[in-house]
């Protein structure tokens, strides 16, 4: 069984992001493989170190420097890497139709994407992947087995979580709690440099943006930033109730 | 017809499905405001959304006793073709988030994914959160659009002034291929996070369980607020999932939100920073959450709490 895992190249959760013109700029800003993507190459290699799987193949589609990320997911461990090369941005939709063509191609049978990458707050390419490839999908797994064609695991819905068992194949969106990724090692570091990482051309693969990129903006909201003074408790209390029921208005 | 897919509870519609009906009408889109009620036994569901829509398409049927992706997906996708929908408008909760992607495949229409606001008419507008809810990004498409609509980012609609007709549909559905196999069911007597007006939230500051039942759950009460949970707080089991707020729980925005022993992390603020009022309480000054407060109190949550609680009832 093959897994096909995508890494999204994403800012730092700590660093600063900018706006120039209509878009985020991420020039200089520190980019790392998003971290619910990571929880994916994690699971993978773990699926195959459990002998569920046979190889691992990293998938990042995306400018030049996406690169970092397939050789920081080569370097924990992935078996090879495949690098779409664009600098159009696309939105989740016309996204899956590359993601759903690579795993057709390459005969994955478990397509692993982050619940939400931190750049684009999206939770759908997983959906819009398993739609293409005529799939179900589990979201937001946080709990995963793979037995012979059978998945089992368990994820988080709307209130609360449940228990699936579902047959392969099959995409899963990954989240926080499904594993604790290793750090690459130097030497895996090392080796990574001689992984396959083949580069491909968006051309070949037919997409269409349906949505247009019109604006950004960073809208920071004026917070009041007023602190009052935790030494002596009660007046602290009744002075914080005062600006919430008189001031906010928002305490009966 | 503009298309809503109505979120509800078995016998009552959320208010998420009023404040979609409420981006439908300011999207500037033609056509017959239309709530599709999909559910087993959902006929007073179906009578309340007349009250909203002009019309109300009925799906009741023992396959979509339980909500699935796929099933959820090809009903929607199916009604859309039918009715020759201009937009889709889905609920911007979990589950709407994972089959609104099926549906716009299905119809090979564009996404506009958690808006935050709709408008343009053909050229569909809105706007949405990006890069962890730092940046408000505006998007658009024409033609088709399938849209999730953010909750609590449009007011909840009033009833229309007449009464929807409503219609049952028979729907071709595929067969479940998940199987669910157990279910936790986290339900609280408070109000629902994403429908309190004030939460009260702890993080590890709190220092344990029983502190968060006596201090967090203590001050909900005595306010009448929901109840929320840091990730961290969630991770280490001390409180159920179904409670937190972040990037990878729920998404609220209260008029009060009330931080007790919470840093403020980046993911965290994610979820919760579009706040109207914040208040923060941590013992440590240098916390990130004092950033972005309103009203902060650096100081001992052992002793500010009780005295919070004790000053809320008098």
């Amino acid at each position: 069984m093959k897994i096909l895992t995508l890494v999204r190249q994403v800012p730092d959760a700590e660093a600063r992001v900018k706006v120039a013109g209509t878009a985020v700029d991420l020039e200089g800003t520190t980019l790392v493989i998003d971290g619910m993507d990571e929880y994916g190459v994690e699971e993978a290699l773990r699926l195959r170190e459990a002998g569920s799987a046979a190889e691992v193949i990293a998938l990042a589609v995306g400018p030049k420097r996406s690169e970092d990320a397939l050789r920081t997911a080569l370097a924990m461990g992935a078996d090879r890497a495949i690098h779409v090369e664009t600098d159009i941005r696309l939105d989740a939709v016309a996204l899956s139709r590359v993601v759903a063509q690579v795993a057709q191609a390459e005969g994955a049978q478990l397509v692993l994407v982050g619940g939400q990458e931190a750049d684009w707050d999206s939770q759908a390419l997983g959906a819009a992947t398993a739609e293409r490839l005529g799939w179900p999908q589990l979201t937001w797994v946080n709990e995963l087995k793979v037995e012979g064609e059978t998945a089992t695991g368990r994820h988080d819905v709307d209130e609360g979580n449940e228990s699936f068992s579902a047959a392969l194949p099959l995409v899963v969106t990954t989240q926080q709690g499904l594993n604790e990724p290793r750090y690459p090692t130097l030497p895996n570091i090392m080796k990574a440099k001689k992984k396959e990482l083949r580069k491909d051309n968006l051309d070949t693969y037919g997409v269409q943006a349906g949505v247009q990129f019109v604006g950004a903006e960073i809208q920071a909201r004026a917070r009041k930033n007023h602190m009052i003074d935790g030494k002596d408790p009660a007046a602290a209390a009744s002075e914080l109730l005062n600006l919430l029921r008189n001031e906010a208005k928002v305490l009966a | 017809m503009i298309l809503i897919v109505a979120e509800h509870n078995g016998s009552k519609l959320t208010k998420s499905t009023l404040e979609m009906v409420t981006a439908a009408r300011g999207s500037g889109r033609e056509g017959p405001v239309t709530l599709l009620v999909l559910g087993q036994g959902v006929a007073a569901v179906a009578t309340e959304a007349a009250g909203y829509a002009e019309q109300v398409l009925v799906g009741d049927s023992a396959a979509l006793a339980q909500y699935n992706a796929e099933l959820w997906a090809a009903a929607t996708a199916q009604i859309a073709r039918e009715g020759e929908a201009s937009t889709v408008i889905i609920g911007g909760s979990r589950s709407g988030r994972e089959y609104a992607p099926r549906v716009a495949v299905k119809l090979d229409a564009p996404y506009l994914e958690d808006a935050i606001s709709l408008s343009g008419g053909d050229t569909l507008t809105a706007q949405r959160y990006t890069f962890l809810a730092r940046v408000t990004e505006t998007v658009s498409a024409s033609g088709l659009v399938v849209v999730t609509a953010k909750p609590g980012s449009f007011a909840p609609a009033e009833p229309a002034q007449a009464a929807g007709e409503q219609y049952d549909i028979d729907l071709d559905l595929p067969a479940a291929r998940v199987q669910i196999t157990g279910k936790t069911v986290e339900k609280t007597s408070r109000v629902a996070l994403t429908e309190a007006d004030v939460i009260v939230t702890g993080g590890r500051g709190v220092g344990n369980p029983d502190n968060f039942s006596t201090y967090v759950e203590g001050l909900a009460d005595s306010i009448g607020a929901g109840v929320g949970a840091t990730r961290a707080v969630v991770d280490a089991g001390w409180r159920p999932y179904a409670e937190q707020v972040g990037q990878t729980g729920k998404t609220v925005q209260p008029k009060a939100y009330i931080a007790l022993g919470v840093s403020g992390a980046v993911q965290h603020l994610s979820g919760m920073g579009k706040s109207k009022f914040i208040v923060a309480i941590n013992k440590d000054a240098e916390a990130p959450i004092f950033k972005v407060a309103d009203y902060g109190i650096v100081g001992d949550l052992n002793e500010i709490v009780p005295a919070l609680i004790a000053a809320s009832k008098s």
